[in-house]
């Protein structure tokens, strides 16, 4: 036992220099020492080991206290020992390195395998560490490129009955975006687009509120990044914005005016010279004086767009198709100075409180305001004697998403189909067709050979293709219009081809706008130039569709139309002597450009009217009568008198003073005339 | 739509004197540029309704052809006749009355609020005055800015505006601008 012992002591020597110059050197080595130590003993190892390790781990504990007395024996015999043991270890590990074992210490071998022993475990501590540090790495990059996993079936079904998670909701929609913004590297394999779109649209449905076939209809139109954009920008609402009353003031002055009371605002765009944007106020902008006086009329930015595109000029006739509240036909009397004539209709009898006040507030004065539905109003105003017309046609409203919210929900395939208003109003119109026919009447009533104008403005504030593109498209089709640009550059142009419809290649002039790239609600602007008066004129509102394709003189060229005529061609017969008539009338309306036909004004003559006196009189003694009812004379008379007044009838004891009437309907009694009439005039003269 | 018939022109022409006085000729005379003919037509006044409108020609014309169910205004109203067969002019026809007018009266900022919620104007509020008005004459309140806001009957006269203290009635209020917004479905 004694070289044992001898061992223990050069163990203790031995591990105290490397021990103490590792110290010195690295704390790990340490570190990695008891780390070793704790594997040797965790490996089935030899006895030898077992012995040198309690050693060890008694040094271990009793370092510190040990190391000053093994310091101080190491001090003075041990340094050239050290000296070389060091280098010895040196050539340990390098001999570990190369595994082969042989050392150059002629120790014995269980040092030389306990050095061997824990070289190899802290080259084992080595190897572990890097890999773990590899592994880090590694876990890293795949937590970002472990792609976004589309939730399973299960998942949906415990989401549908929590509450939706927002937050949640919120990171899966951002991920899809990301995903197909690059579909190839970033999707799940097994995956195809549809279904990540798919899960898009219900994500957005749930987290922002809309229903599916509107949410479907937008991812159809948009680029999922640019969706996403669109979609924020109709959470916020659009700024305030207001347009000077030229008829009025300048923009100038009335900014001026404003900014006194305390408006901050702001000229609206370069391509508008009278509109201003309000940012915010201290004083509430509908309600100031200069509003009430006529000033300025608050109006968003959209609105202002379809009159600019129409462009009406001075003394020209302008009809507004549907003119409530009255902001764009104020706009287009503004242009206009007042001169020449606007007929502003309006369908909706509720509306045309606001419209007519809004004329009058602003100082309209070439104004007639009439309450008919759209369809008829080529009947009433007659067919191409107008120069302009301006149809902002009743839409879904999808583009003013950000001023009413219940759009999102309460739009259907159903409603864009139908083309319903706003919830708001009433919804009259019953198709889709209603608004093509309004479109096909707009352009009747323009005269193509006007000698300024002869343009038709159609515009929506909705962005749903079939409201705008195709019902361009189907005017295109059955009449002589042709599409000129707007004057609008700053829009986007309108879709040529969606989906599966493929539309007049013109229709790349029509103008869209969104509020994510425009900063003005959601809008469609499009300007017809009717070319000739000869395409058919529709007549009553439910044959027209019919009696559009009978005319020979028609110039629909596309194929699509013959099977649609062949389905008429039964109500052909019924239809051709309308036609005729319709071609008489119109062909005596467009030469002298009166609308009261021949026949009516001949039969106004035969009547036979009382003279203006006696009209005049006859009023008058209506007006007598309203106000005496009030004062009834039977109170204060004596009983008999009242006998002799009620023998007779009211009507005669009044209007007898006034004189012969023509009234052949009353009656009284000649018997009671005199005597009544001088009681009356000793009343009077009393 | 009908023209007016002798007694309704006369209330008609009785109320507008009564701001206008002598200019009333400029009303009935001025050339309008309305209508899309070339050359200057004149004004009428047409009812409809109950409601007097202050037109230009051409328009009249092409209004007759619209039903009368289905018309609703044209050109300028300027008041209306009640049951009784008053007549009173509504506040549309500011435009109208204030070009014309012949007795003005400027009211100072602070009291501007108060007139446009209906109230009299007092003499506390009373900025500038024209000369030579009558008691029951009529008067277009103006702003300081010379915005017209409204019109009224004069109270008492000149002379004795002076001696009144400041919380006396100067003007009556008859119609103002922030009917617009208070009244809109009466107009």
């Amino acid at each position: 036992m004694a070289p044992v012992v001898l061992n223990k002591k050069r163990g203790k020597k031995w591990q105290k220099p490397p021990l103490e110059k590792k110290q010195r050197k690295n704390d790990p080595f340490v570190e990695k020492r008891s780390k070793t130590e704790e594997i040797s003993n965790d490996s089935d190892s030899d006895i030898e080991n077992e012995e040198v390790k309690d050693p060890q781990e008694f040094e271990d504990e009793g370092e510190e206290s040990g190391s000053d007395t093994g310091s101080e024996l190491l001090s003075d015999g041990d340094d050239p020992l050290a000296d070389d043991f060091l280098r010895g270890s040196d050539d340990e590990e390098k001999g570990r390195d190369s595994d082969s074992g042989s050392d150059s210490d002629s120790d014995s071998d269980s040092d030389v395998s306990d050095i061997e022993k824990k070289s190899r475990a802290i080259d084992e501590e080595r190897a572990r560490e890097k890999e773990e540090a590899l592994e880090e790495m590694q876990l890293n990059i795949r937590e970002e490129s472990d792609e976004f996993r589309l939730p399973t079936k299960e998942e949906i079904e415990e989401e549908k009955q929590q509450p939706p998670d927002l937050p949640n909701l919120q990171r899966r929609i951002k991920e899809i975006v990301r995903v197909l913004s690059n579909f190839k590297d970033l999707s799940q394999k097994g995956t195809s687009r549809k279904e990540y779109v798919q899960q898009l649209k219900l994500d957005l449905g749930s987290y922002y509120g809309y229903n599916e076939f509107l949410i479907g209809a937008l991812v159809e139109m948009f680029p999922p990044v640019e969706l996403m954009e669109l979609i924020e920008s109709f959470e916020k609402p659009r700024p305030i914005c207001l347009r000077t009353n030229t008829l009025k003031t300048r923009r100038r002055d009335l900014a001026d005016v404003l900014i006194n009371r305390g408006v901050n605002l702001d000229p609206l765009s370069k391509w508008s010279k009278v509109g201003l944007v309000v940012y915010d106020s201290q004083v509430p902008i509908g309600a100031t004086p200069e509003y009430m006086a006529g000033f300025y009329m608050l109006q968003s930015a959209s609105s202002f767009l379809p009159v600019m595109a129409l462009a009406p000029q001075e003394k020209e006739r302008v009809i507004d198709m549907a003119a409530a509240p009255g902001g764009k036909t104020t706009y287009i009397a503004a242009l206009m100075k007042n001169t020449g004539l606007i007929y502003a209709n309006e369908m909706k009898a509720s509306r045309l409180k606001s419209l007519t006040a809004n004329l009058h507030r602003m100082g309209v004065t070439n104004t007639i305001v009439c309450n008919y539905d759209g369809n008829e109003l080529p009947k009433v105003l007659g067919l191409n004697t107008v120069d302009r017309v301006l149809l902002d046609a009743p839409c879904s409203g999808t583009g003013v998403i950000s001023k009413d919210e219940s759009v999102k929900t309460s739009k259907s395939l159903e409603d864009i189909q139908k083309c319903s208003y706003l919830q708001k109003f009433i919804n009259d119109f019953d198709d889709i067709l209603s608004v093509k026919q309004l479109i096909l009447a707009a352009i009747d009533m323009v005269d193509a050979n006007s000698k300024s104008g002869g343009y038709i403005v159609y515009s929506t504030c909705s962005i749903m293709v079939t409201e705008n593109e195709a019902v361009i498209d189907y005017a295109l089709k059955k009449r002589d219009v042709k599409l000129v640009p707007c004057g609008l550059d700053f829009g986007r142009q309108g879709f040529v081809r969606f989906r599966e419809h493929r539309f007049h290649p013109s229709l790349e002039k029509t103008r869209r706008f969104y509020p994510h790239v425009h900063n003005m609600d959601g809008f469609f602007v499009a300007k017809l130039k009717k070319m000739s008066n000869s395409k058919k004129t529709s007549a009553g509102p439910q044959p027209s569709e019919t009696v559009e394709q009978q005319t020979p003189e028609s110039n629909v060229s596309n194929g699509d139309k013959k099977t649609e005529e062949n389905s008429e061609q039964v109500l052909m017969k019924k239809a051709t002597t309308k036609a005729k008539d319709l071609k008489k009338k119109t062909s005596g309306l467009a030469e002298n450009g009166n609308v009261e036909s021949p026949s009516n004004e001949k039969r106004r003559k035969k009547r036979k009217f009382p003279s203006r006196e006696e009209i005049s009189k006859v009023r008058e003694e209506k007006r007598k009568t309203l106000r005496e009812k009030k004062f009834t004379p039977t109170k204060y008379l004596s009983p008999r008198r009242k006998d002799m007044i009620s023998q007779t009838p009211d009507n005669s004891a009044m209007t007898q003073t006034a004189g012969k009437t023509r009234r052949p309907t009353f009656t009284y009694d000649r018997s009671v005339e005199g005597p009544l009439r001088s009681m009356i005039a000793r009343r009077r003269g009393a | 739509m009908r023209p007016l018939d002798e007694a309704e022109t006369t209330a008609v022409f009785e109320k507008l004197f009564k701001f206008t006085g002598n200019n009333l000729k400029n009303i009935v005379e001025n050339p309008s540029h309305e209508g899309p003919d070339p050359n200057p037509g004149r004004y009428c006044f047409r009812l409809h309704k109950n409601r007097v409108y202050y037109v230009s020609e051409s328009l009249v014309k092409r209004a007759t052809n619209i039903a009368r169910p289905k018309l609703v205004s044209l050109g300028t109203c300027i008041g209306k006749f009640t049951h009784g067969g008053k007549f009173h002019l509504t506040i549309q026809a500011l435009s109208l009355v204030a070009a014309n007018a012949r007795h003005k009266v400027w009211i100072k900022p602070t009291s501007e609020m108060s007139f446009l919620y209906g109230n009299h104007v007092l003499k506390g509020g009373l900025g500038r005055i024209t000369d030579s008005i009558a008691p029951g004459d009529g008067v277009v309140v103006y702003s300081m800015s010379d915005v017209p806001l409204g019109f009224g009957v004069a109270a008492k006269s000149m002379q004795d505006c002076r001696k009144l203290d400041p919380n006396g009635i100067v003007v009556l209020h008859q119609s103002d601008i922030g009917e617009y917004l208070r009244m809109e479905d009466e107009l």
